[in-house]
């Protein structure tokens, strides 16, 4: 003990010389000032390139903006169409994979809350889940293109929608699991002693209980599916033409956008970025309502 | 107890057959999920098959992509997906990791939540909106005013004049990355954050008290006591920018060859299938040659993915 209390005072350290200590102290603070510093410049650089986003848009897309544009087909280069069928594609699309996907996601949320607790069968389904969730939703494209599309007669709105149910499913069973899990189990007890069945007990109760933040998931899923483009390249293909046939190819914004955005010319440039603007404006709007419902409940 | 409630249960399943058939069909929904990847495994294995049988093993390796002569190679996406994820990760990360301090340690409460809101939605933005914006905007910035400082700065520097070589046009590896990084920036920092969030807050206090600083708690409690959920984060990003499409797409530039240059055009994976399929009648063997890549896509994502979750389970859920 006094051997160490010896050697560091023999030792010019910042406890015995306060000039050290004092420039010691001036470095920490130096470095931990920078920090900050690159902490800030790196929030405000995303702030920045998210309002960069939304200004190109507003910029680009607004000053294309009439109601022509709602009102009429996508026409050939230089005859200034619309983009009513693109439009009505995608929300049909949509609504389709969202439908589909919705009842199957919310069992399996179900199944992952309610029946599977400590299951290794649910922990590989919540597994399976949590990798479809992230997984390129591109394969998920060329997936249907070869379970559907080549053996059942071509690309169709039908088989863009099972691709876009296929990216719903994850997003929903997620949301579900974890608004199920927060409901207290004396809540499901005092159910059970009143003597309803289980499944009253899921449906009337805890979907009733988590209803909120099971609708913000379903909203996140709308909003997701909406934006995507890849999966629907080689399934519903796109269409130039009016067409609301579930078995045909049809049109859809983002791949409106990619077709015209890739091309020679000025009108349908300017065409893809209005629909750009419109697909954004949407898909912005359903999540900040989605988050706007979840904190409402909370 | 929960025993108790468990034989209850199983009482009460008798008296409400209901109970088995809601069951059951919660079950089989959980099955079926098990059955989607399984499926979509299988499927993009059989689609590739042609192409697997074709060229063997040969196909990881061959940078040939040659439509006129039948012969295709999966090196050059391969490499253009490793390097572009990779390099968005060296630019995401310093700037998600910021974004995470800022918003656990710095920021004013009132600001986090309005803060946190608006970089979680650069995650909502459709992918295809980054292609075009960075199409529009960022590619000419990059070709007239970046490209052109750096290639003069650097000319004559031995191995730095090689990696910023080539004509300017903007579009390239690099500028796919950098779109990618601002793709991936809202997971890493939304999931650092979280989990930063979870450090307890008498850990922090007590070396605030000894007179740590800022830096130094973050370096010495909150890193360490956050390690894998941060790596974990850092890996769910990878995940997503190695599938990443139709932004890469725009800004890649489309070329079939291995570009020493970071400025050079290349391809990945997800945009050579999305740029090639048009042009692969039902049947092709190019076709099939991307299908292949989808698979070798699927099996590079699912290890990084699962990777990412296994760091993640602990602490806390990927968030979507």
């Amino acid at each position: 003990m006094s051997g160490h209390a010896a050697a560091s005072m023999a030792m010019p350290g910042p406890a015995r010389n306060l000039a050290v200590s004092r420039a010691l102290g001036r470095r920490r603070q130096r470095v931990s000032l920078l920090v900050k510093g690159l902490s800030v410049a790196a929030t405000v650089i995303a702030l920045l390139l998210l309002a960069s986003i939304l200004f190109t848009l507003l910029w680009r897309g607004g000053t294309g903006l009439s109601v022509a544009v709602f009102t009429e087909m996508t026409r050939a280069p230089g005859s200034n169409g619309g983009l009513l069928n693109a439009i009505v594609g995608s929300l049909i699309q949509t609504a389709l994979g969202t439908l589909i996907g919705t009842p199957i996601g919310l069992m399996v949320g179900t199944y992952l809350a309610e029946y599977g607790r400590g299951s290794p069968v649910a922990g590989a389904v919540r597994f399976v889940a949590d990798i479809l969730l992230s997984a390129p939703s591109i394969l998920i494209g060329l997936f249907i293109y070869e379970l559907v599309v080549e053996p059942w007669g071509g690309f169709s709105a039908i088989a863009g929608s099972l691709a876009l149910a296929v990216i719903v499913i994850p997003i929903v069973v997620r949301t579900t699991e974890d608004m199920l899990r927060l409901i207290p189990a004396t809540l499901r007890e005092a159910v059970m002693a009143l003597g309803a069945p289980k499944w009253k007990m899921i449906v009337l109760v805890c979907y009733r209980a988590a209803r909120q933040g099971i609708a913000t998931g379903i909203l996140l899923a709308i909003a997701r599916v909406a934006g995507e483009t890849a999966p629907l390249l080689f399934t519903s293909l796109g269409n130039l033409n009016w067409s609301v046939s579930l078995t045909k190819p049809m049109a859809s914004l983002p791949l409106t956008i990619y077709q015209y955005a890739g091309s020679a010319f000025d009108d349908w440039v300017q065409l893809a970025w209005v629909g750009a603007l419109l697909i954004t404006i949407g898909v912005l709007a359903i999540n900040i309502s989605a988050r706007l419902l979840l904190r409402v409940e909370k | 107890m929960q025993q108790a409630t468990a034989v209850a249960l199983r009482a009460r399943s008798r008296r409400h057959p209901g109970d088995a058939v809601f069951a059951a069909v919660a079950k089989l929904s959980g099955l079926f999920v098990l059955l989607l990847l399984g499926s979509l495994i299988v499927t993009l294995f059989v689609g590739g098959l042609p192409a697997f049988r074709r060229f063997g093993l040969g196909f990881l390796v061959s940078d040939d992509w040659d439509p006129v002569k039948q012969v295709f190679g999966a090196l050059v996406p391969i490499y253009g997906t490793l390097l572009t994820s990779v390099l968005a990760l060296v630019f995401a990360v310093p700037v998600s990791f910021g974004i995470a301090l800022f918003l656990t340690e710095l920021a004013p409460q009132w600001m986090r939540r309005p803060v946190g809101t608006a970089i979680e939605l650069l995650a909502a933005i459709p992918s295809i909106i980054y292609g075009m914006w960075g199409f529009f905007v960022i590619v000419p910035i990059i070709s007239q005013d970046v490209q052109p400082h750096i290639i003069d700065t650097l000319d004559g520097i031995p191995v730095l004049q090689d990696l910023f070589a080539g004509p300017p046009f903007g579009t390239g590896l690099l500028t796919a990355a950098m779109i990618l990084a601002l793709m991936v920036v809202p997971f890493i920092a939304a999931t650092m954050r979280d989990v930063f969030e979870t450090v307890p807050a008498v850990f922090k206090e007590s070396a605030y008290g000894l007179g740590c600083t800022m830096w130094e708690v973050t370096r010495s409690i909150v890193l360490p006591y956050t390690r894998a959920s941060v790596v974990g984060g850092i890996m769910l990003g990878l995940g997503r920018a190695l599938g990443e499409t139709m932004a890469v797409t725009f800004v890649i530039g489309n070329a079939d060859r291995i570009s020493t240059s970071l400025f050079g055009p290349g391809n990945t994976i997800a945009s050579i299938v999305a740029l090639e399929f048009p042009e692969s009648p039902a049947g092709s063997l190019k076709l099939s040659s991307l299908m292949a890549l989808g698979f070798i896509l699927f099996m590079i994502s699912f290890a990084v993915l699962a990777a990412s979750r296994a760091l993640l389970r602990p602490g806390l859920k990927a968030s979507a």
